[in-house]
């Protein structure tokens, strides 16, 4: 059974992102000692972690959902009224005109649910006509209200490049991390994108999915699992997409706290550390990722975001982006970053090594 | 020894080499590391016939390490299920076959 409530609603503990890091930091609830995750990268000369190009602008425009996941990092749900306005909406684009970024990376919560989300896109396109604009879509906002069903038009018209979560080819599976029902509405979203070309080899309109493990596991190999979901999809439903990325779950907010409850968090914390990857950590996401929040606030990635570590630059918000200064900061690591650096990597566009 | 199977252990696996016999463990694991790649058969039917055989082999280890291996690799939970159907039927199979051996004795000793 899905959690109804974020922990923020719940004012549990880990709903705060102080506790969640003193938990990362407890080797009493680790029952061991393990390397300090900035000792790793000293090993490897990597420390201070240096950004290598400011290339992709990652955007949480709120961190409201029409579900409520076990495993999000965001803590998102129906409950959560943190929503971009669109001033900062505009601060966004001025940054966007003036400085070239090849991605711009749109996530949340559901985007589509920020009332400013179309007029965004559509400002973005006036001062940028290229680059790639990925909307990180749950799939269920689509049919979750009448005035959600044209959004695979809207992504096509203004193409979007569209990222989606599908943990499982089963609904059992997906239903136990995502929600009761999301496979269904999932798959009947999928053929949606598929119908207004998305998908398609041959076509421009990209759709690929990400697998996060529904459990206290790691991601197998990406090609292997491509391999299989393009399988099963295509049978059993008649889907298409393009790629799949295989993204590890950041033991943070909800998955810490689903981590502690079932007796995994230590073995799970094992498991990172012990596939720790140097080719991994050299090619981790946040250095070419800048994040910004809700409220305009600069991050290394959507997980410092969501224990509120901002950018250690004088540059801490959109309305004083210094291009410079930011490529040139240190960016703040801690114990879950270890989750990024795991086997063959992760990163919001899958494996890094 | 408190126990003989600790699922602590597991994980200690990889370093038998350093009690001894080193380059053997070697051998073993890198050929252990190959069999498993994917090949005529992928990496997933490999590791549903390797769950099957963890069952036979009555094997806790495997059993913990196969169970994560085949849910990592997207299996679901009625292919890991029939995975260990076919190793119980081949099981029963076994046990069952000997009974023409039963049979033929029968045969032989009475009229």
């Amino acid at each position: 059974m899905n959690p109804v409530k974020s922990l923020k609603a719940q004012k549990s503990e880990l709903g705060e992102s102080a506790f969640q890091l003193k938990v990362l930091n407890d080797e009493h609830r680790l029952g061991q000692k393990i390397s300090l995750f900035r000792d790793k990268l000293k090993e490897q000369s990597l420390f201070p972690l240096k950004p290598t190009k400011l290339d992709i602008f990652q955007i949480n425009v709120g961190k409201m959902c029409n579900q409520v996941c076990k495993h999000c990092h965001v803590d998102a749900g129906p409950d959560r009224k943190e929503i971009m306005t669109q001033e900062t909406m505009q601060q966004c684009i001025d940054v966007l005109a003036k400085h070239k970024f090849s991605t711009l990376d749109l996530t949340g919560g559901a985007p589509e649910m920020n009332n400013n989300f179309r007029w965004f896109i559509e400002e973005i396109r006036k001062v940028d006509a290229d680059i790639n604009i990925i909307v990180r879509c749950n799939l269920t906002i689509i049919l979750a209200n009448p005035k959600y069903h044209d959004l695979p038009d809207f992504f096509r018209k203004h193409r979007l490049e569209v990222v989606s979560s599908l943990p499982a080819t089963s609904a059992s599976r997906t239903d136990s991390q995502r929600g009761d029902g999301v496979f269904e509405d999932s798959i009947k979203a999928l053929l949606m994108l598929n119908e207004v070309g998305y998908g398609k080899e041959d076509s421009d309109l990209k759709l690929n999915l990400v697998y996060n493990p529904a459990g206290a596991f790691l991601p197998a190999g990406q090609a292997g699992l491509e391999k299989e979901f393009k399988r099963v999809l295509s049978t059993k439903f008649g889907i298409v997409f393009n790629s799949l990325f295989a993204i590890t779950n950041i033991p943070i907010s909800r998955y810490l706290d689903y981590l502690l409850v079932s007796g995994n968090y230590a073995s799970y914390m094992d498991k990172l550390v012990e596939a720790y990857n140097p080719v991994a950590a050299e090619n981790v996401m946040c250095r070419n990722t800048l994040s910004i929040g809700w409220d305009g606030y600069l991050y290394d990635c959507d997980f410092n975001q969501m224990l509120e570590l901002k950018v250690d630059a004088k540059s801490k918000h959109i309305s004083d982006f210094d291009f410079e200064e930011l490529s040139n900061r240190s960016i703040i690591v801690n114990q879950h970053c270890y989750g990024c650096t795991a086997g063959a990597g992760s990163s919001c566009g899958g494996e890094v090594a | 020894m408190s126990s003989y199977y600790n699922s602590e252990d597991l994980p200690k696996f990889g370093k038998i080499g350093e009690f001894g016999a080193k380059d053997l463990a070697k051998d073993f694991f890198k050929y252990y590391g190959e069999t498993f790649k994917d090949g005529a058969l992928t990496e997933r039917e490999k590791s549903l016939i390797a769950l099957a055989v963890a069952h036979t082999m009555q094997c806790p280890y495997c059993i913990d390490a196969y169970t994560t291996d085949t849910i990592q690799k997207g299996c679901t939970q009625d292919e890991m299920m029939e995975a260990v159907h076919v190793a119980a039927a081949l099981a029963a199979g076994v046990k069952l076959v000997h009974s023409v051996q039963m049979i033929n004795k029968a045969k032989e000793v009475t009229m």
